[in-house]
């Protein structure tokens, strides 16, 4: 009899404290920049693919659910072929975004993936390429690479010399010396 | 460490025994400690270029300031004392790759080395995490070099490795080292193809991305995310050891698999790059059924389980079944076809003239009394003579061997200086041009030639006769006299018999790809004579095909007998087991009256001329989708292994034989459920073959308890590469034939030497991992190199000589000219012609002629002619051939052929015009 009436006491205190529960969806809880939410591929400031297809978010999953094939314009610009993520088995750890050498895979604030058939949660490239920077404006790869893309040729990435001119006598002269 | 002095050195103050004169970078590494190198090789030895290796030396135990030596270059002696970890070695180390990373770009993440990379290694290994060098980069222009090699020269750090495999080590004359100081440049004098049968080792060799391959490069793979599993070469008959490596179903590459006694560190380029005929898109996936109907053909694929049955009522049916085997299907799939047919219903898949000399050798290699040497053994020879084998064209890595042994007599002028052979700069300044004794006697001339001191030009007969005399010049009781020798022919034969008399070591070398008996005659006789005069001498072969060997060991009558067994009505159902017996191996019009027969059921991976005859085919799996044995020249059994599961109904061509053979209640033939199975019954069935079941370990074999993963431990994309199909994951595949598994997880230490999947060991992630899988660097794998010898020479074991008949001597004919088969690495083997990088390097057909045949038949260079059967060849002219002879290339694709050596009516110039 005393643990009933002890019961609605305690029911009766708790009317009278905040509520903590959260009316989602039609009350949108605070996401900080930083949540690892939906994973998305993003291109570089001159609007191409970041992603080089280097491989390295996918040997740094630790669920494997990151397949892609490389494949190169005609001008040895490296890029995806295909990129698969399959959401069903991704643990959002972001090891993805932390191993990318070019931040074009970034975790995002999206968290509403829910889906009624599992099929619908492997994503590919057209799912996940977005046509903006992301979270890290202004970095473009292959401005710093040395390889040469179309419209960056030999000795025009940052911190290049023109290349070298073998056929010179003089040690050291570079091409546009000529 | 045979004969060689052992002294003590102290690493950290640790004693250790080790060879004397042994560099300490060589003898550090060989004990497990990690000392950072590049310009050291263990293949191509020390220059002390890089300054990478620097470790700490005290003159004593009381010495505490030392001095720093460069690893490489410092010689173990007694009491040497060294510190690796030593604070100043350490930070010079650091210094030096942070000076070679100055200029290396910031190109990694598309950097096909990237993974497996010996410069990532060893800059994480000496600690250079941040670059501080803020100015700006050297960067150089890039050069084509063909179909093979990509080269991407900001990337290089200057070891100079390349060329001293390409110029020094493989004997290559179109790349170089160009500039000074910073801006020195690798690479040919202009855009152009790489010239070098080997120019594909440069990928392993650069520490760096600067080589890369190129066919890789169309469907580029990290090293991680690569299943592979040992594998064999398959295109030539030497039985290098491979690396395949797979992803999402297609082959992507082939590595070189380290093997003490075969092919070392190197292999060729058929080898390396031939292997993108698996990815054909025509390959058969599924069993097909062809049917003629007067006017046409219809071609139609079986449902699943309807093939064996129909197949067995038309075995049932038959009037007799025959089986051609192959030379390069596995010893199971020839043993399996030869139980399903019966012992005299078995044909080799050869003709005639090949199937007697490939009887021939294995009569003389398994009982004669001289020994067949491996590669490793054919590199200490100090005395060659080659009859009638283009060795870079039929057995390269041969050829590459016998570029190290020329340098065995030059070398004893070295140690005559106290100059160690590791002591590579030193060592070539010594020796200078000194070429020691190799003898080459072909038809024409070979690649191999710069390095001989003398050749010898003549038709294969003639060949022969130098032979005969030089064996008996050696031992009077050789057949000769030979008569009416040319006075330059003998008297180079007495020199040949004076270089081979006076070596310590001397080695005989000859082949079936002339398709003369006599020349395999007069090799044995040589080493025979040889080995009559105490001198351990050494015969090697060179066979045709990847099996030749194990086929010849099998047994069975030629190609040529099967057709007059269906032409007498004794059989009228061909069984041919991977063979496209309508290119090459017979005439023509022969294979088609074979194929000719009521049923003919091909069992085959792609289509060729034979295909197109066959009334069933079966998709046969190829090396990499099956496992199996081959034996290569030297006479060695090693297993190869399934790299990856096929799609459709591929399968091993001796479990489609065991199918047909359990449905039709074979005795036995139920029981054959694993390799295993197969294999013990063969080795109980065929004498010669018994040792086949120690190739390598049986399936049952455990490490800790586990099978050993083909995939490494970080592959890569597992739940998700089959996602698009379906999300949920399949089943790995089973793999009921091996200790290997489909699958990452497993045994993740060193396996034994047979079953190495890849070389990895924990932070050297590149080919330079090799070290570790070595008790002594350059030595054999632990525990022995793979594979078993089935020829060793018994003690005090005769051989009568050959040459009761010794050939007469070659007569030029005026209105006939003879043709010989020339060879060519790319374009005379069929399954690597099919890869698109090695189908780029093909010569057009051609007839190669004397100049003064030219001239008289009034044919300049580039001319087409007309010539039956072989269609239309354009002409070249070869001033190496001698007079009466012509050159066809042999198995070119697209050429029509006939036998060769043969004669064919001299081409009368047919008015197509040149070029």
């Amino acid at each position: 009899m005393l643990s009933v009436l002890k019961a609605i006491w305690a029911v009766l205190l708790h009317m009278f404290r905040p509520r903590v529960t959260v009316q989602y969806p039609e009350e949108r809880p605070h996401i900080p920049p930083r949540w690892r939410g939906r994973i998305i591929l993003s291109r570089d400031p001159d609007g191409e693919e970041r992603c080089v297809a280097c491989y390295l978010c996918a040997v740094a999953c630790p669920v494997d659910c990151i397949a892609l094939q490389a494949t190169e314009d005609g001008h040895g610009r490296r890029y995806p072929e295909f990129f698969r993520i399959n959401f069903s088995r991704c643990i959002f750890c972001g090891f993805c975004e932390e191993a990318c050498p070019t931040y074009a895979i970034q975790l995002t604030t999206d968290f509403e993936m829910g889906e009624y058939v599992r099929q619908n949660l492997v994503y590919e490239k057209e799912h996940l390429l977005i046509s903006g920077t992301g979270k890290y404006p202004g970095y473009n790869f292959y401005r710093v690479a040395g390889l040469s893309v179309k419209g960056k040729d030999k000795g025009q990435a940052e911190n290049e010399e023109p290349p070298v001119d073998l056929k010179s006598l003089l040690p050291g002269r570079m091409e546009s010396e000529q | 460490m045979d004969g060689k002095k052992t002294v003590t050195i102290y690493v950290e103050g640790k004693p250790h025994q080790v060879e004397e004169g042994k560099n300490l970078l060589d003898a550090c590494l060989s004990l497990g400690y990690d000392i950072p190198y590049f310009c050291w090789h263990p293949a191509m030895h020390s220059v002390g270029a890089c300054r990478q290796c620097a470790v700490k030396q005290f003159r004593d135990e009381k010495d505490t300031r030392g001095r720093i030596v460069m690893s490489c270059m410092t010689p173990a002696a007694d009491g040497t004392r060294i510190s690796i970890n030593d604070p100043e070695a350490v930070k010079f180390r650091a210094s030096v790759i942070e000076w070679l990373m100055t200029n290396h770009p910031h190109d990694c993440p598309v950097c096909d080395e990237g993974g497996e990379c010996h410069l990532q290694d060893m800059t994480v290994m000496t600690g250079h995490s941040y670059r501080r060098f803020r100015s700006r980069k050297r960067t150089h222009r890039n050069q084509y070099l063909g179909p093979f090699v990509n080269h991407e020269m900001n990337r290089c750090i200057a070891c100079y490795r390349c060329v001293r495999f390409y110029n020094d080590y493989a004997g290559g004359r179109d790349f170089g080292v160009f500039g000074a100081h910073n801006y020195v440049y690798f690479g040919r004098y202009k855009d152009g193809v790489l010239e070098n049968e080997f120019s594909g080792n440069l990928v392993e060799v650069c520490p760096t991305g600067v080589f890369t391959d190129k066919t890789l490069k169309r469907h580029y793979t990290r090293k991680w995310d690569l299943q592979t599993a040992p594998s064999i070469c398959v295109h030539c008959g030497l039985g290098c050891n491979t690396i395949p490596g797979e992803r999402y179903g297609t082959l992507r590459r082939i590595r070189n698999r380290y093997n003490g006694e075969i092919n070392g560190y190197f292999i060729c380029d058929r080898g390396r790059y031939g292997y993108e005929f698996i990815n054909n898109e025509n390959r058969f996936r599924f069993p097909v059924r062809l049917e003629r109907h007067g006017d046409g053909e219809k071609t139609g694929t079986f449902g699943s389980g309807e093939v064996i049955p129909h197949i067995k009522s038309i075995l049932q049916r038959a009037r007799g079944v025959i089986g051609i085997g192959s030379p390069r299907a596995s010893l199971e799939a020839n043993f399996a076809l030869r139980r399903l047919v019966g012992k005299e219903r078995f044909y080799q898949g050869t003709s005639a003239g090949e199937a007697r000399i490939m009887a021939d050798i294995v009569n003389i290699l398994g009982n004669g009394p001289a020994r067949t040497p491996s590669l490793r053994e054919t590199e200490s020879c100090d005395a060659v003579f080659v009859l009638g084998e283009d060795l870079t064209n039929t057995a390269p890595r041969m050829a590459l061997a016998l570029r190290q042994s020329v340098m065995q007599q030059p070398a004893r002028l070295a140690a005559g200086m106290k100059i160690p052979r590791w002591d590579d700069k030193g060592f070539r300044e010594a020796v200078q041009n000194n070429k020691g004794p190799l003898y080459i006697a072909h038809p024409h001339g070979t690649k191999l030639d710069d390095a001989a001191a003398a050749v010898f030009r003549g038709a294969p007969e003639d060949i022969a006769r130098l032979g005969f005399a030089v064996a008996n010049l050696l031992d009077d009781n050789a057949p000769g006299p030979v008569k009416d020798l040319p006075g330059e022919a003998s008297s180079l034969a007495e020199e040949i018999a004076r270089a081979l008399e006076n070596a310590e070591k001397p080695l005989v070398i000859s082949g079936a790809s002339l398709k003369t008996p006599a020349l395999i005659h007069a090799a044995a006789n040589i080493a025979f004579a040889l080995v009559k005069k105490g001198k351990p001498a050494c015969l090697s072969y060179a066979a045709p095909e990847c099996n030749s060997m194990g086929l010849s060991l099998m047994g069975g009558a030629p190609m040529e007998d099967a057709l007059k067994t269906v032409q007498a009505g004794e059989a009228d159902t061909v069984i041919i087991l991977e063979n496209d017996i309508l290119a090459g191996q017979m005439a023509p019009d022969q294979a088609e009256a074979l194929l000719s027969a009521r049923n003919v059921i091909l069992i085959d991976h792609l289509p060729g001329r034979t295909s197109s005859m066959a009334g069933i085919i079966l998709p046969a799996s190829t090396f990499a989708e099956g496992s199996g044995t081959f034996i290569n020249s030297e006479g060695r059994a090693q297993r190869f292994y399934k790299v990856f599961d096929p799609s459709g109904d591929i399968q091993e061509s001796w479990r489609w034989l065991r199918d047909i053979m359990v449905d039709m209640a074979y005795p036995g033939a139920s029981g054959w459920l694993t390799l295993d199975d197969i294999v013990s019954s063969l080795s109980a069935e065929i004498p010669g073959l018994r040792a086949v079941a120690n190739a390598a370990p049986p399936e049952g074999f455990r490490m800790a308890g586990m099978k050993i993963p083909r995939q490494p431990h970080r592959y890569s994309g597992r739940t998700s590469m089959n996602a698009a199909l379906n999300v949920h994951e399949p089943k790995p595949a089973e793999d009921h034939d091996s200790p290997l598994t489909f699958s990452m997880e497993g045994y993740a230490g060193q396996p034994p030497s047979p079953l190495i999947p890849r070389f990895w060991a924990p932070a050297w992630n590149s080919a330079q991992a090799v070290n570790k899988f070595q008790p002594e660097v350059n030595g054999p794998l632990r525990g022995g190199d793979p594979g078993v010898r089935l020829f060793e020479p018994k003690e005090n074991a005769l051989m009568d000589y050959f040459g009761k008949e010794i050939p007469q001597a070659f007569t030029p004919e005026k209105e006939r000219l003879f043709a010989v088969p020339v060879y060519h690495i790319f374009g005379s083997e069929p399954l690597s012609s099919l890869s698109p990088a090695i189908a780029g390097r093909i010569p057009a057909p051609y007839i190669a002629l004397r100049p003064e045949d030219a001239e008289k038949m009034r044919v300049p260079e580039g001319h087409v002619i007309e010539l039956p059967p072989f269609g239309s060849l354009s002409v070249r002219i070869d001033g190496s051939l001698p007079e009466g002879l012509a050159g066809i290339p042999y198995g070119l694709p697209g050429l029509k052929d006939m036998e060769l050596p043969a004669w064919i009516n001299s081409p009368a110039a047919a008015k197509k015009g040149g070029q």
